[in-house]
This record gives structure tokens, sequence and C-alpha cells, in this order.
């Protein structure tokens, strides 16, 4: 029988290339990096070859086949439930004994195997030399030889892999022999038969080695199966305890050492080791990177690059593609229905908002780029575990991990990260209960988008002390998300498994330019493609929350008289002059707009020619309204420019006005006021709570709304600083730390929350993410502003007590023992 | 004696695991397994965790982890 469709699926053990294989057989770009554990979800794909169609599944990578971990359930699970036609068992060539333990408990399965002897060239250069008919007889499967990530050996795996899949001849089973242990597997495989003929749907001696072993689903699979199941489970009880006091030796364990014994002899007799020098680059280099003193030292520096080529770097890059973002806003409101003289159109105004509220985003893409693209350099290079080793110390202290680092990195461990790319690579940190601590603290840690109402604060309130205000920022949110790690460990996630720490630390190797290039651009498109549907769908919701219920009747009536005022004001100066009759009517607004877009335009423009050339347009566009924008020295021209100055403005202030009063009056504005009375304890007054409410979509917003807030009209002169200065008589240095601190433990923003949805697989955690650090919040808020004011203490001395009690606690928390539970 | 208290350079041969939980099916899935000869490479900077290279392979580990392995030196 010959089939045109299989299933095959790629197994194997983590790091050894599975899903470079499985990128080179079906052509995605599934994530890769040099680490173990980076596949968690298995993923498929397809391919044609030869006629034949291949759907392709990549598995997360085990050692083993147990059941004692989630990613050695979904393995073996799927591989029993879906029955692939073909298993093609990637092996590190390089490691063949150990590689070979899985190897053999794959066959034990009786699942037809095509072995993959991957990354030949590193096994080469490490002089191993395999003799790949050999390893073929001895296991009983068809054997190729691989260098994938060179494209070595693909087509020798592909006809490998099409010639298995046509086949369908029962293939030959290899049996390990377990010497003393054979009577009792023959023992149970009799019981076997007899008791559940129907439990056929696993091979039989496959279930009687398990049922020896004790496995876990196994013996639940047997209890699903067997109408009576408890006298067979008591006989295989019996069978495990009279072996374990016979041989004194666990049968797991025994069964685990003879396959380790077929594997070394299986490795003795198909390997030739030529040099006894294994690694030689890898351990010269982990000599420097993994030293005492140096090691701690590059560490600092491979971060601090990370952290300035990306955030400081990328930062700049963004002047570079702002004009384009510009661009495309300009665009719009070129397109959008035209203001009228108070009256600005919903669709414009909406239109608007909405190309601000991606534009905000899109903007962070250099950085992105560049983030993403040095990730990709430490993951494939191998750095990641030497990072691990390094803190892990450190970091297990809290309740995190070693791997907790790059996260921490990304979301900001000092000033500048984004939680999105933070969380989202918390998937390689193994031990659950860490990687949920790491991901529901990355959110507290300082993101760059907190950081202008930082600055904003720290100008106007610590004019003094800058540089301590801006230090005790930086650090205070490490200190804090320290013990909160080590508390939520100590209780929310007390249940959650841990997992050993045991890791293996990959060889270097040496990235490739297209590698990292390709990885870089895909998580972007990923990034955008999730982050601004979501960001675009919240940006609409509060644009509503902002814009309505709007202003009443008698309100909108006031602003009509009053433009009607500045209008007939403004007519009844040019009387009389030629340009009199020019603006009547609808020219007025025409002339309106047609100032604002040259006064614009001007801005942007460098240089005497680009002006000269600017003016020049202008003139040929409309001379007569250019005349009076620039009247030079025609005594009557002045004059109408004059007064059209006046207009002009005294129209800037009305809208400005009508802003506030629809903000004032909005759903948001209301939320505001009607939390004042919580909110005065933390020294919240209702506009910085609708700055803050504002800030749950994005948490530039803050700094934003705040602008809008403390708008005082005039001539628009004088920084959002001196404003706020002015407008807030009440607000002392004490009201900014608290708000800075509150900022501080923020709640994740939207993109942020979904990501941690996604990463933690729940709901609850997402909501949980929001809500804890609410309430942290507004206790330290609480405590800063109230205790401070009770002890007269000015924002200073408040902010070094606070730093004095944070130090101190988390000092206290390192010393906390964690609990004794390691399962 | 037991793997955790051998120093960096040490070489030594695994005897028994003296753990049967995961950790102990971890360890021995990463192909800690009595007879093999293991060297200890260096403790990381902080003392803790530390590495060891298992025939062909380097793996590294906690201290705390490294207790449960009893070795003896050769
Ligand atoms: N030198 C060399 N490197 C390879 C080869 N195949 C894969 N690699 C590299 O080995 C590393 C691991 O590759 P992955 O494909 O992520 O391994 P995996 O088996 O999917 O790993 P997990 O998903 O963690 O189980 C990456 O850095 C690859 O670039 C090869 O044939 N030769
Ligand atoms: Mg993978």
């Amino acid at each position: 029988m010959t089939r045109d469709s299989v299933l095959i699926t790629l197994a194997g053990q983590p790091n050894c290339g599975k899903s470079t294989v499985f990128n080179a057989l079906t052509g995605a770009s599934q994530h890769v990096a040099n680490y173990p554990g980076v596949t968690v979800e298995k993923m498929a794909g397809r391919y044609n070859y030869d006629g034949l169609k291949v759907e392709v599944v990549d598995l997360p990578g085990t050692y083993s086949l147990t059941s004692y971990s989630l990613e050695e359930r979904v393995t073996r699970g799927f591989l029993l439930a879906e029955k692939p036609s073909i298993v093609v068992n990637v092996v590190d060539a390089a490691n063949l004994t150990r590689n070979l333990y899985l190897t053999l408990q794959l066959l034990e399965m009786e699942i037809p195997l095509v072995v993959d002897l991957n990354m030949m060239d590193v096994a080469h250069r490490r002089g191993i030399r395999i003799d790949p008919e050999k390893l073929a007889r001895h296991l009983g499967a068809s054997v190729v030889q691989t260098a994938i990530k060179t494209g070595r050996g693909k087509e020798a795996l592909l006809s490998a892999i099409s010639r298995a899949g046509r086949s369908s001849s029962a293939h030959q089973t290899m049996r390990i022999d377990y010497g003393p242990m054979e009577p009792f597997i023959r023992e149970i495989t009799a019981r076997l038969i007899s008791d559940a003929p129907e439990a056929a749907d696993y091979p039989v001696r496959w279930l009687a080695v398990k049922i020896m072993e004790g496995d876990a689903e196994a013996l639940k699979y047997i209890r699903g199966k067997l109408t009576n199941p408890n006298s067979f489970l008591e006989f295989a009880a019996k069978k495990r305890q009279d072996f374990e006091s016979q041989f004194e030796e666990l049968p797991t364990r025994y069964m685990a050492y003879r396959r380790y014994a077929h594997a070394e002899s299986i490795g003795k007799a198909c390997v030739v080791t030529k040099t006894g020098n294994r690694r030689p680059m890898s351990d010269k280099v982990d000599q420097v990177v993994c030293n005492r003193f140096l090691g701690p030292m590059i560490l600092v520096g491979v971060l601090y690059l990370l952290y300035y080529l990306s955030i400081v770097q990328g930062y700049n890059l963004t002047n570079y593609t702002w004009p384009l973002l510009a661009k495309i806003r300009n665009i719009t409101a070129a397109l959008a229905p035209s203001p009228g003289f108070i009256e600005i159109p919903l669709l414009r105004a909406f239109s608007l908002w909405f190309v601000d509220s991606i534009n905000a985003l899109l903007n962070y893409i250099p950085i992105f780029f560049i983030l993403f693209s040095l990730i990709a350099i430490l993951e494939d290079s191998g750095y990641m575990p030497r990072m691990a080793f390094i803190l892990d110390r450190l970091f297990s202290k809290f309740g995190l991990h070693g791997s907790s680092t790059l996260p921490m990195v990304l979301g900001g461990i000092y000033v500048g990260g984004c939680a999105v790319p933070a969380v989202m690579s918390t998937k390689g940190i193994p031990d659950e209960r860490s990687r949920l601590a790491t991901i529901l603290i990355i959110p507290l840690l300082n993101c760059l988008a907190k950081v202008p109402l930082y600055i904003l604060l720290i100008n106007i309130y610590f004019v003094g002390h800058k540089g301590m205000a801006m230090f005790f920022i930086s650090t205070i949110s490490l200190l804090m998300v320290l013990p909160i790690a080590k508390i939520l460990t100590l209780t929310v996630l007390k249940k959650k498994p841990t997992a050993p720490f045991i890791m293996e630390m990959p060889p270097y190797h040496l990235p490739t330019f297209r590698g990292v290039l390709g990885r870089a651009v895909e998580r972007v498109r990923l990034f955008v493609r999730k982050i601004i549907t979501i960001v675009a769908a919240v940006a609409v919701v509060i644009f509503v929350l902002l814009q309505f219920p709007g202003l009443g009747h008698e309100r909108k009536a006031y602003y009509a008289g009053q433009k009607e005022r500045t209008v007939s004001a403004f007519y009844s100066k040019i009387q009389g002059t030629p340009y009199a009759e020019q603006l009547q009517g609808e020219n007025l607004m025409k002339l309106v707009l047609y100032y604002d877009e040259y006064k614009s335009k001007k801005m942007g423009v460098k240089g005497k020619e680009a002006s000269r050339a600017l003016n020049r347009e202008f003139q040929e566009r409309n001379p007569g309204f250019f005349k009076i924008v620039k009247p030079g020295r025609d005594k009557i021209a002045k004059k109408v420019n004059r007064a059209f100055k006046r207009l002009f403005k005294a129209r800037k202030k009305l809208l400005r006005e009508i802003r506030k009063e629809k903000i004032d009056n909005s759903f948001l504005g209301r939320v505001g006021r009607f939390l004042v009375p919580v909110t005065q304890y933390v020294g919240f007054d209702w506009k910085v709570n609708v700055a803050l409410l504002s800030a749950f979509a994005a948490k530039e917003s803050s700094v934003a709304t705040l602008g809008a807030l403390y708008d005082q009209g005039e001539t628009g002169a004088g920084t959002l600083e001196e404003r706020m200065h002015e407008g807030e008589t009440g607000f002392t240095s004490l009201h900014a730390l608290a708000l800075m601190l509150f900022m501080v433990l923020y709640p994740p923003c939207i993109a942020t929350a979904i990501m941690v949805k996604i990463q933690s697989g729940s709901i609850r955690w997402m909501l949980f993410s929001m809500v804890y650090p609410m309430c942290l919040g507004i206790l330290v808020a609480t405590l800063v502003f109230s205790g401070g004011s009770a002890l007269g203490l000015s924002g200073t001395e408040a902010m070094v007590a606070f730093f004095g009690l944070s130090l101190g606690t988390t000092v206290l928390m390192g010393f906390v023992r964690k609990s004794p539970d390691l399962n | 004696m037991t793997l955790d208290q051998m120093k960096p350079g040490n070489e030594c041969r695994i005897k028994r695991l003296m753990i049967h939980d995961q950790l102990g099916q971890r360890l021995l899935d990463m192909g800690v397994y009595p007879g093999l000869t293991l060297k200890v490479i260096r403790n990381a900077p902080l003392e803790d965790p530390m590495e060891v290279c298992l025939g062909g392979f380097f793996v590294s580990l906690r201290h705390d982890e490294a207790k449960y392995v009893e070795v003896s030196l050769s």
C-alpha cells in the first residue's frame, strides 16, 4: 500500500535543532535559539516532496519521555494520540549517548523512526566520527546525517522521510534487554493481554515497561480501560515492590540505567572520537565570561550595551522616523473634513486622535527593531544560559530565576524599557512559579512611557535635587520589585509548580546575519499586528469617554456668541480697507486655514532658501491672502494683519477652552471627580486622576492629558512645567513624590495586559496583574503622602526615608527562606 | 561525599542518586547516572550554581540540587 499524505513529528532533546529542521523542511520561521526549551507549544507546517504531502509537527524538546514534566507529557501524549506515521528523531551528533537515551524510549513506543544526526558540523569540528550504517543496524531505523543550519543533508533527510512514509511495511522493533527485570515485564505483559485485550491502542511491551516504572499516566490509562482495575493494579504494585526488595533499586531507576548502558554500548560501537579536547573555543570563552570578576562586569557591560543601543540610540533614530509618521498625520488632517471656526467635526477629531494613538506606538518600531535584533544575537550566541548562571543566586533569593534577567532588563530594570517584549521573553523561564512572578513584576519596572511623567515632575518639584531624584526613581522600582516577587511566590504563587534549575550550557555559536535580521523582522511584524489592533480598539473607547457627553446647548450657544463677537470685532476693524470685500463669508475661514498651514509649514523649514521657496509657494497659491499674512511695508495691509492675528489668537483660545470644558464634562472627567474622596489621601486632585485614568491605554497619555488640562490659553507660551506650577499652587513635592511612586506601581497598559494573558495563559492572571499594582500603588502613595504630611517631611526628605525603607525591606526579604517544597 | 562538596577542577565518579522525586528524575534524564565520570568546571561568581561537565556536555545546577548526587573522587 502506498500513501500520498503522511503526518510526521519532530522529536528530540532540547536544543538539538528540531525547530531549525522544521523551518528547513516547511520554509516556516519558527523561533530558533541557542538555549534549551525554546519551543513550548507544538507547531504544525506542511510541504510536498516528490508527490508526497507531508504534514510536520514540531514538538518541545524533551530529555526523556516520563510523565514528570509538562513538555514530556505533551510530547508523549501527542505521539500516542495522533500516532504520526513517522517520527523524525533529531539527534545532536556531538552528544550521541545522551541523545540516544531518548531515541531508545521512542523506539520502545514502536513508532517508525527516522534518526536525523544533526549538528554534524559541530561533531566534525570536535573530531567525532559516527558510522551511520552501523548505527542504523543497531537501532533498526534509518539514519541520515545533517548540518541543517547550513542546509547540508536536507535532501537526504527529505528522501529518507518520503521513503519511510511510502513504505508501510511493519518495521522491525528493537528491544532493550532489561536483564533481571525481563521476567517481571513478561508477567505483566501476559496479565495485560488476558485482562485487557482492548488495551492494544498502545504497544503492549511498552505499556508493561511503563507499568513497571509506575508511570502515573500509564496507570491512569489502565484504570480507565479495565472494568475492575484494582486487582491488576495491585498485581503491578506487588511486582514493583518485589523487584525493589530483590534488587534494592527502584524499577524506574533501574530501567533508566539499563537504557543508558544500552545507549553507551551503541555509542561505543558506532562513534570514533579522535581528539579529547571537546569544545576548545567555548571553554576558553567561558573562562572569561563566567569568571568570578570579569563575568559580572561583562554581564553589566552587555546589558548596558543592550540598553544603550536599543533604548538610547533607537530613540535617537525615531528623530528620523517621526517625520514620516507626522506626514501620515498631515495627510489625514488634509483628507478629514476641515474645521470650522470653533466647531471641530467629530470625524476630524476622531481620525486625528486615532492616528495620534497609533503613531505613538509605531514610533517605537526603531527601538523594537534594534532590541529584537540584539536579543536574537544574544539568543543565537548562547550567552543567555550564562546570564542565568551568573545571576541565579541573586534572583533565586527573591523567588525569581536566573533566566528572569533578560525579561527584567527589557522591562526597564533601570530606566527605559518596554513591558511588552519583556513579558514576551519570559517564555524561556523553565520554572513556572518564577516565571509567573517575573510576569507579574515586569509592569512595575520603569518602561519608557513612564519616564515623561517622572521628568515633568522632577523638573518642577525637585529642581535642586534633579540628579538624586532621577537616581531614586530609577532604582526604586527594582528595590520594590524584588520583595514583591518574594511575597508573591510565598503567597498567591505558592501552589504553582517549581522546577529544578539544572540547565544545559550549550556551546557558543556564531550568530548569522540573516538569522538575526529575519528574526527581528518577524518579531516586529508580530508585535505590530498583535498590539496595534488592540491599541486601536482602546483608542476608540477612550475617545468616546473623553468626547461625550460633550457640551450642553447653553454652553454651545455661549461659545457661538463668543465667536460672533470676535468675528464682528474683526470686520469692524478692517472696514473700509480693500481687503474687507475679499474676506466676506467663507473666505475668512479659508484665510484662517491658509495661515494655519503656513505657520505649521514655516516651523518645519530650515534655512533662508527653503523659507523663500515656501513664501513663493504661498504667494502663488493666493496672492491676496499672502499680502495679509506678510504685509511688508504696506500700511493698510499691516493694519489688517494685526487685526487678523488678534482674531486668530482669540480663536485658538476659544478652541482650547472648549476642549478643556469638554474633558471636564466628559465621562472620564466625571470619574476623575468621583474618585477625589478616595484620592485625596494620596494627594491627587481630579485633574491628576483624569491623567492617570487616561494612562490606562498608554502611559504616555498621562503627560499629554495633563498638557490638555493645564492648558492656560493665552499665547500658548510657557512650558507645561510652568503652567502646572502656576495652575496647582496646592501641589507640593510630597504630592509629586506620591504621584511618581503611584506611576511606578501603575497597572500594565492594555498592550502589556494582553501579553500577560498570552504568556500566563489565563484571564485571571491578567486581571490580577492589573489589580494588585493598583492596590499596592494606593497603599504606597498613601503611606508616603499621608505619612509624610503627618511627619511634616518635604518631598526630598520623604524620598530618602522611603528609599531607606525599601532597601531595608529588600535586604530582609532576601533572608526569608523559601518554602522547602521542591515539587 | 556529595557533588555539592566538590571544588572546581575535581573529577569524580557518580555513585548514586539519593532523591527519588522530580529532581532525581530530571538529573537522571539530563545524563547524571551512576558510573559516569564528571568534572566540576566552576562555581558561578556568587558561588551558586555550579557548572559540571558530564561526558560531552556541560550542565549547571544549584548546590541544593547537587547535594543529592553521591560521588567518589577519582
Ligand atoms: N552548527 C549548527 N548549529 C545548528 C544546527 N542546527 C541547529 N543549530 C543551532 O542550534 C540552536 C538550537 O536550534 P533550535 O532549532 O532552536 O533547537 P530546538 O531543538 O528546536 O530547541 P528547543 O525548541 O529548545 O527544544 C540554534 O542556535 C540553531 O541555530 C546545525 O546543524 N549546525
Ligand atoms: Mg525548538
